[in-house]
């Protein structure tokens, strides 16, 4: 509200020019959860190829990272999060314009090296001090995914490290600093030479993917269309392809 | 366009003015230099003054008790405190080679030297990584002849602390080396001291203040290092989650206690920078 109303001043806003039933103008800030890397990429594409005048910009990062920019007042005009929880505390902060939309699920597995040289079978194996194991920490969602994972199991895992997303956890595999990481589907799908183990308690850990129009947004007009274009068949087909698992 | 040099004219004329005044009142500063250095002095403060403003006061106790802030501030303490220890054991002989010998390759090492300096640390922690790791250079080959794994531990921390702290402890000793005198220590080889008894008795009390000076950026490098450690030594309570990377997870799910954290750092290098600076910097 505050920033609406702002001074006749001579920078017209060229989103704002947009309004009403015209073509779609400006930019779109997107805050995406860091497992979303790849398939919002190619959905930024073909949402720009749709509408030529729009641009889409990310800011990919941990979940509980972009929630927290977000309720200090980051400028963006969409955030899609890893889980319910975390989008929880923008909706709450009252940064959430409107409800939330559930548009993809993901779930954990076991990312190794390819061949598994290791020989990771099931959680339990995580147990062995002689395996290096990466975990998200818990403030995020895969994180909090993992730990349900460990707890359903009853496994005790005391990881090497506890990194502050997805995307952080998965390159200690990558780098072959670790033997193990607990990721989701979609990232193990998305890195070359690894390997993905399931597991069966995986189930009880699935995570539900929410997106939502920012109250803050500079742009509603092109934020709207973006949503409705992650939920549309494009959207989700270029989430299934990534490994999602789509409502 | 014609006018365009006109505020400037007149503005020179007032620090001229106040120029001449200055001879008689050492107070009169030109007005042209007090705006933007009390801008700059403000810029530098006011966050500071920011984090001591939105502190929890009330809940401070507590806070300050909470599991794992004594442990990352252990852990930060006794980190930057071995890697400062180590910076001087190796940083000190290095520069002395830099300032007193004359070996082929002594520019191009000085210029390797800095780059540490003008790195991000996420890049040293790669670079780290890349020959520390278990797949690294040297990394491999511990790991193969000794079973000796690096990354995740308290180890990494001060490896990543000393690869992008040394190079200010380098930088000011040999600093200090050329601006001492030569000639005590050519007086005390005159009258037959080694040079390892004339480097131990005569030129590091000669450049004390020059160590203690490193040694004290050093440190504080150190302490508020997070690039290189979040990348080479990961993140773990207790093991490697030194104060920075506390804070940087506390600000992902509880600003209050990024705060409390952050203004535990901050007390704690302004502590010692102001007990150092008195004792051994000779500043007054």
């Amino acid at each position: 509200m505050a920033g609406c109303g702002g001074s006749p001043d001579a920078d017209a806003e060229p989103a704002a020019a947009a309004g009403g039933d015209g073509p779609l103008t400006g930019e779109v800030v997107v805050f995406a959860a860091a497992s979303l890397t790849e398939s919002f990429a190619r959905i930024g594409d073909e949402f720009e190829a749709a509408h030529p005048a729009v641009s889409v910009t990310f800011n990919f990062a941990g979940s509980a990272i972009l929630a927290q920019q977000i309720n200090q007042g980051a400028p963006a005009d969409v955030f899609a999060a890893a889980n319910p929880a975390t989008m929880q505390t923008v909706t709450d902060a009252g940064s959430g314009d409107g409800e939330p939309v559930r548009f993809a699920r993901n779930q954990l597995v076991i990312a190794v090296a390819d061949g598994n040289p290791v020989g990771i079978g099931s959680l339990t194996d995580l147990a062995d001090p002689e395996v290096k194991v990466a975990l998200c920490g818990e403030q995020v969602p895969c994180g909090a995914a993992a730990r349900t994972a460990l707890d359903t199991a009853g496994v005790e895992v005391t990881p090497v490290t506890l990194e502050r997303d997805v995307r952080g956890t998965l390159s200690k595999l990558t780098l072959g600093e670790v033997d193990a990481a607990l990721v989701y589907r979609t990232d193990a799908a998305s890195a070359a030479g690894v390997a993905a183990v399931d597991f069966p308690e995986s189930e009880r850990a699935v995570n539900d993917y929410p997106i939502v129009v920012l109250a803050g947004a500079g742009n509603p007009p092109a934020a709207a269309a973006f949503v409705d274009f992650v939920l549309s068949e494009s959207g989700q087909a270029a989430l299934a392809q990534a490994g999602f698992q789509t409502p | 366009m014609s006018t365009r040099n006109q505020p400037a004219a007149g503005a020179a004329a007032a620090p001229s003015v106040g120029w001449r005044r200055q001879r008689r009142s050492r107070h009169r500063v030109p007005l042209l230099l007090l705006l933007p250095a009390l801008l700059g002095l403000g810029f530098l403060v006011l966050p500071l003054a920011g984090l001591v403003i939105r502190a929890p006061w009330s809940t401070l106790p507590e806070r300050l008790t909470a599991p794992g802030v004594l442990d990352a501030l252990r852990l930060s303490l006794v980190t930057a405190t071995v890697a400062t220890g180590l910076c001087i054991v190796l940083g000190v002989p290095l520069a002395w080679l830099l300032a007193r010998t004359d070996l082929p390759g002594r520019r191009l090492a000085r210029a390797l030297i800095t780059v540490p300096l003008v790195l991000p640390p996420v890049v040293g922690g790669v670079a780290l990584l890349l020959v520390f790791g278990r797949r690294g250079i040297v990394g491999s080959w511990l790991d193969a002849t000794f079973g000796i794994t690096l990354p995740f531990t308290t180890t990494a921390v001060i490896l990543a602390q000393a690869f992008v702290a040394m190079p200010f402890l380098v930088i000011a000793v040999e600093g200090a080396l050329r601006g001492a005198d030569v000639r005590y220590e050519e007086a005390a080889a005159t009258l037959g001291a080694g040079r390892w008894r004339t480097f131990t008795r005569v030129t590091i009390p000669l450049v004390a203040p020059g160590i203690a000076a490193g040694a004290v950026l050093c440190w504080a490098r150190a302490l508020g290092e997070f690039g290189a450690t979040i990348t080479f030594a990961g993140n773990f309570p207790g093991r490697t989650q030194t104060m920075p990377l506390a804070v940087y997870q506390a600000l992902e799910t509880d600003l209050e206690a990024a705060i409390v954290l952050s203004l535990i750092l901050l007390a704690v290098s302004v502590t010692i920078l102001v007990g150092l600076r008195g004792r051994w910097l000779g500043a007054t």
